[in-house]
């Protein structure tokens, strides 16, 4: 491979790493190790959400309804643990509800053959109604049993000096990559969003495969929530609100196609870290939240105009 | 005579691939130029290049005497340049008349003036002697009409270089009369052609010079008069094809597939048998009901009556999934949309199937197995590519053909369907796959094979079936058949 077919297959790498080379030109600290692993942890939550919507993006679809998941799994994992439940119970069944609420997305794409679009906005307007239910519009506190105590720690607590979120997001990371590399499944995702008339005439389980894509970005809404929720030591019911836009943000900066049928997992990674970084960067330099969104608004709009003119010309 | 467009020293690469190596054309008023030449020969990227939608890598194009560099399609069909397209490039969800204007709808003060569009479109359509409503949604007519429409809307572009690619494939012997006719009167009228098929019957027909590609090389210009079919075929090819129709005789086996009054969308109470190492070609007119057969049997259209045995069971096949595990495979007649995923590469589009075949129990599958197998067909087929990691779309219509056919083999079925298996495949790529299918056959693989070339049907079939508007209409023995006959059958219940 040369430098050139290298340079246009990893656009979202060289971007990242000129806007650090730019940031830490600017402001001395940014390159610390302490800045640097804040940023990752920082950024694994919405890394987390943006894997499970890779999947789902590189079927063609799209899932809205992450943020809401994110919230409400949050509040049932915050009354589990506030019920003293035992921690891997407790974030067993969280993760299994975020994994039904996709997969109910999944079902009403799959069998009614609603747009993704439309199904999960609905689902994400009902979902965090439910949480609004649930919680009657109050953050829910884990509450001081023990379990309480080990599950803040596996939000804000270090694994071989790596702050917990950031080893769950690498092991979500590698289990995400082999799926989609090394299993059938991950063959099937990519053919459904490639062609889905020639998926299903190949034999694919098209049903079974867009329910499980959206059970998976359900799942992982559901673990991102976990860690915020961990992290806070309480679940809030607004939380996660507008969540499903920068993970949609990190999987199309990380060159995954709207259109289906092409991305990876890695460039998903690279997408979050360059929001994580931008984000960063604004707050290292101080620069107002409001002025912070229109600058965050036009580096996305430069990445992908730069990759999408790449594509037409290639 | 000074040509209206001439093209010299013309090259075109994609990546390491050298498509065109120096090639010229020159296209007269008043004449038609037949363009020959194998799928991937460079044909289709010529006429690209000529249409402005790709750019060349070198030459010159001299179009009524001065040297053009178009940059986009629009700019080449402004200046009369019109392209009749091979794939067709139609809104399926526009009317008729919305895909003839399309990109230059008359306005008035913004407004469409949409009268006019539609009294256009039936003027040209009527000059086609097609009687189709303008206002129909295009998605409503046969794939004939639709290239019939396609047509329509290169002719009324005015156009002074009309390129037609392939334009009869999809196209029944009358469409195919009808549109000759057309090309006669273009001829008066003073305009260039040139005409690409792989029915070299038709470039005889019509043409009055022929030039042929091979390998990006034109390797023979001159007037139609002067050259034989035989030498046509041997510079397309580089090389003598004894007989087209390598014809092994059968020893068939017991019955495989038994058919009982099957029916479903397009066909109605269909019987027949099938035998292991037999070939049974399926002739019809388009809209016969061949295609929504083979769908039936593999699971692809629903079943609403009647029983499909295999191996004298039973069996309940309702979706692709089942009438893969039923081993049974399917050839698409519609690549594009059907068999082969184009953004994807050749590799994952052949294991896409028979995928299983190279996944353990955990779902994981074996990538390097996977990838022996697929190099195996890429060699076995001569499949023309640089590996199993480029791009479908990259390929020809011929090697295309070939990915698709490897796709359906890798599971190992028993019953193989073939739909159309040759259409838009060269004479070179035709044979290969000729000698592939009694090779199936020989290793006992119960063939059925749908196409609408007589002679190929004639050539290859132990035993032909005819359809006619859904119905059962003629089965004849390899010896009994003849085209009449056949047509006969045919147009029976019509």
């Amino acid at each position: 491979m040369n430098v050139k077919q290298f340079a246009s297959d990893n656009k979202s790498l060289i971007g990242l790493l000129l806007l650090m080379a730019i940031v830490s030109v600017i402001n001395a600290n940014f390159l610390g190790v302490d800045n640097m692993l804040n940023i990752l942890r920082q950024t694994s939550i919405n890394a987390v959400i943006a894997m499970g919507m890779t999947f789902v993006i590189i079927t063609a679809g799209i899932d809205l309804s992450v943020g809401s998941i994110l919230a409400f799994a949050g509040a049932v994992c915050a009354s589990l643990i506030g019920m003293d439940t035992p921690l891997v119970l407790a974030l067993f069944a969280t993760l299994l509800v975020g994994a039904a609420l996709g997969a109910t997305s999944g079902v009403i794409i799959a069998y009614a053959g609603v747009q993704p679009f439309i199904a999960t906005l609905v689902g994400m307007t009902m979902i965090r109604g439910a949480t609004l239910v649930y919680t009657e519009g109050r953050p829910i506190s884990t509450g001081s049993f023990d379990v309480a105590e080990s599950f803040y720690q596996f939000g804000a607590g270090y694994t071989f000096g790596l702050p917990n979120p950031v080893v769950v997001a690498a092991v979500v990371l590698i289990i995400c990559w082999f799926i989609l590399t090394h299993t059938k499944l991950g063959r099937y995702v990519y053919a459904i969003g490639g062609n889905e008339n020639v998926a299903r005439l190949s034999g694919v389980n098209v049903r079974a495969v867009k329910i499980t894509v959206y059970a998976i970005s359900g799942t992982l809404a559901a673990l991102a929530g976990i860690i915020l929720t961990a992290r806070l030591e309480s679940a809030q019911p607004t939380a996660g609100l507008g969540y499903e836009l920068d993970a949609i943000a990190a999987v199309v900066l990380g060159g995954t196609s709207l259109m289906g049928g092409r991305g990876r997992i890695i460039g998903t990674i690279i997408g979050a870290l360059i929001i994580g970084v931008l984000n960063n960067a604004l707050n290292i330099m101080d620069v107002s939240s409001y002025y912070q969104m229109i600058a965050k608004g036009a580096v996305i709009l430069l990445a992908v105009v730069v990759d999408s003119r790449g594509k037409a010309n290639g | 005579m000074s040509a209206l467009l001439e093209l010299k020293d013309i090259k075109k690469s994609f990546g390491a691939v050298h498509v065109l190596k120096s090639v010229g054309l020159e296209i007269h008023p008043g004449r038609a130029v037949g363009l020959a030449g194998e799928n991937g020969a460079g044909k289709s990227t010529l006429m690209k290049i000529i249409a402005g939608i790709y750019a060349r890598d070198a030459g010159t194009i001299t179009y009524k005497g001065e040297t053009v560099n178009y940059t986009s399609a629009r700019q080449a069909i402004d200046d009369g340049i019109a392209v009749i397209h091979q794939e067709l490039n139609l809104l399926p969800g526009l009317s008729v008349a919305e895909n003839i204007f399309l990109g230059r709808e008359p306005t008035k003060l913004g407004k469409i003036q949409w009268d006019y569009v539609k009294s256009e479109s039936k003027k040209w359509l009527e000059a086609l002697k097609q009687n189709i409503d303008p206002a129909a949604p295009l998605g409503s007519l046969s794939i004939a009409q639709q290239q019939m429409v396609e047509i329509a809307r290169a002719l009324s572009l005015n156009a002074e270089v009309i390129i037609m690619d392939e334009p009869t494939d999809a196209l029944t012997d009358i469409e195919a009369k009808i549109l000759f006719e057309v090309v006669a009167d273009l001829k008066a009228q003073g305009k260039g052609l040139v005409f690409i098929s792989h029915r070299l019957a038709e470039i005889f027909e019509i043409c009055e010079d022929i030039a042929i590609l091979r390998d990006g090389q034109m390797v023979h210009t001159g007037p139609t008069a002067e050259i034989t079919e035989n030498d046509l075929i041997r510079h397309m090819v580089g090389r003598e094809l004894s007989d087209q129709y390598p014809f092994v005789p059968a020893k068939p086996g017991d019955i495989r597939l038994e058919v009982e009054k099957l029916s479903a969308k397009g066909f109605h109470e269909v019987s027949f048998s099938a035998r292991a190492g037999e070939v049974v070609g399926f002739s019809g007119l388009v809209g016969a009901g061949r295609t929504e057969l083979a769908k039936a049997i593999f699971g692809a259209n629903h079943v609403t009556s009647g029983t499909i045995k295999i191996d004298g069971k039973a069996v309940t096949i309702s979706n692709p999934r089942q009438g893969i595990a039923n081993h049974i495979g399917y050839v698409t007649e519609d690549r594009k949309s059907e068999g082969l995923i184009q953004m994807h590469p050749v590799g994952s589009n052949m294991s896409l199937t028979g995928i299983a075949k190279f996944t353990n129990g955990m779902g994981m599958v074996n990538r390097k197995s996977e990838e022996i197998t697929i190099d195996e067909f890429i060699k076995a087929f001569s499949i023309k590519t640089q590996g199993g990691a480029s791009l479908v779309q990259n390929l020809s219509g011929g090697n295309q053909q070939k990915v698709s056919i490897a796709k359906s083999l890798i599971p190992g079925p028993r019953i193989l369907i073939l739909d159309e298996p040759t259409r838009g495949v060269d004479v070179g790529a035709k044979r290969e796959i000729y000698s592939l299918i009694n090779t199936l056959k020989a290793e006992g693989l119960c063939i059925l094979l749908i196409s609408s070339d007589m002679p190929e049907l004639l050539g290859i079939s132990d035993r032909i079936l005819v359809l006619s508007s859904g119905k059962l209409t003629g089965e004849f023995s390899r010896d009994e058949a003849d085209q009449e006959s056949i047509m006969r059958c045919a147009v029976a219940g019509q």
